[in-house]
């Protein structure tokens, strides 16, 4: 499985450029340029980065998660979350490093191959960091109202929470 | 809809850290987080500039116009207000095909590309706010559909799992139960305003 990932980058940047000599595209000027756009993009979407990180890193600081999660245990645990994923569950939409670091933390208390470590696994890998997604890709094109953007993500998010503790219980007993 | 939200986080952390007595951490925390801002810039702005570079190749030859006949299904009912327009559609086919093999680090730059290009075809009309098309494209993009988490299989494979992949069916039925239900409940939506 690993020899399939390391070959995953390199065959896909081959297959594109093969296409690309195919065609006779000038290829190396064709990158430059977009290169070039792609760093533009990111000098775009640096300010609302800015704002977003410095928003989630003061959450973060201030114990909010906390709070929020004895707050939310009662109501967890009747739909039979584990405890120890509520933490998770809350900080994965909002930073992807900081829903790593809880991650790691479950493993290595309960193990990964315990039920809290598959419902973590799966909690981590059936969604992005929504905050980070819906801040970037508007930003990048200066929107601010997004509408029903954050809502429909969300619910995108509480779903992939339930489901996995179901999906785990189902498929791997 | 972000006004709010920034507003209410930064609310909240300050009320919290009052309750908690961690206003000194929550001082520090405001500038870490913006320094942090930069730095995640300055380490994915090289990958950013790769891969949008690899993209124009693609769209120059040809490659991208392939991917963009095999999603054709998936594309025209995601993004009806821009069938029509290639760069638009080719873009999110290499975005939707980076998300796929699990390339976060090419997802994000295609996408980008996906949002200027939307946001190049109807300029007019985003002073009302997001098309419906976006805000389904980035609905898929935070459900991340992918077929090898290869992130999570190392990371699993590191805290010493017997079988590091044998998550994967519940993976997919969860992450496909969270974009049914995000896209659900942006159609639901949309017809609020605008």
């Amino acid at each position: 499985m690993d020899k399939i990932a390391s070959f995953l980058v390199p065959g896909c940047i081959a297959l594109v450029l093969c296409f690309g000599c195919f065609r006779r595209v000038p290829v190396f000027s064709v990158f430059t340029q977009g290169a070039k756009e792609g760093l533009e993009n990111c000098l775009s979407i640096l300010p609302t980065l800015v704002g977003l990180l410095m928003g989630i890193s003061m959450l973060k600081a201030s114990g909010a998660f906390d709070v929020l999660s004895s707050f939310l245990e009662p109501a967890m645990k009747s739909l039979g979350v584990p405890s120890d994923l509520i933490p998770l569950a809350l900080m994965k939409p909002v930073s992807g490093s900081g829903s790593t670091a809880l991650l790691t933390e479950i493993f290595s208390s309960n193990g990964p191959d315990s039920f809290t470590g598959r419902v973590a696994s799966v909690l981590c890998a059936s969604s992005e960091t929504t905050f980070y997604c819906t801040a970037v890709y508007f930003g990048s094109v200066n929107i601010r109202n997004t509408r029903h953007a954050v809502p429909a993500a969300l619910a995108a998010d509480a779903a992939a929470c339930v489901v996995s503790v179901l999906s785990v219980r189902l498929l791997l007993p | 809809m972000l006004n709010g939200i920034w507003v209410g986080m930064i609310a909240i952390s300050i009320f919290c850290a009052a309750l908690t007595g961690r206003m000194d951490a929550l001082s520090q925390a405001v500038f870490n987080g913006a320094g942090e801002a930069v730095q995640l810039i300055l380490s994915i702005a090289g990958a950013m500039a790769a891969w949008t570079g690899i993209l124009k190749i693609a769209e120059a030859g040809g490659f991208s116009r392939l991917l963009e006949r095999l999603l054709k299904p998936a594309t025209r009912r995601l993004l009806p207000e821009y069938k029509d327009d290639p760069q638009v559609i080719q873009a999110a086919c290499m975005n939707l095909t980076a998300n796929l093999l699990g390339l976060g680090n090419a997802a994000t730059p295609m996408g980008i590309s996906a949002m200027k290009a939307m946001e190049k075809h109807s300029s007019s009309r985003l002073t009302q706010g997001a098309t419906d098309s976006m805000i389904r494209f980035v609905v898929l993009n935070t459900a991340s559909i992918q077929i090898i988490p290869t992130m999570l299989a190392s990371l699993r494979a590191a805290a010493g799992s017997a079988s590091p992949l044998e998550i994967l069916p519940a993976i997919w039925l969860t992450s496909l139960a969270a974009l049914s239900t995000g896209l659900i409940t942006a159609k639901l939506l949309e017809g609020r305003h605008g």
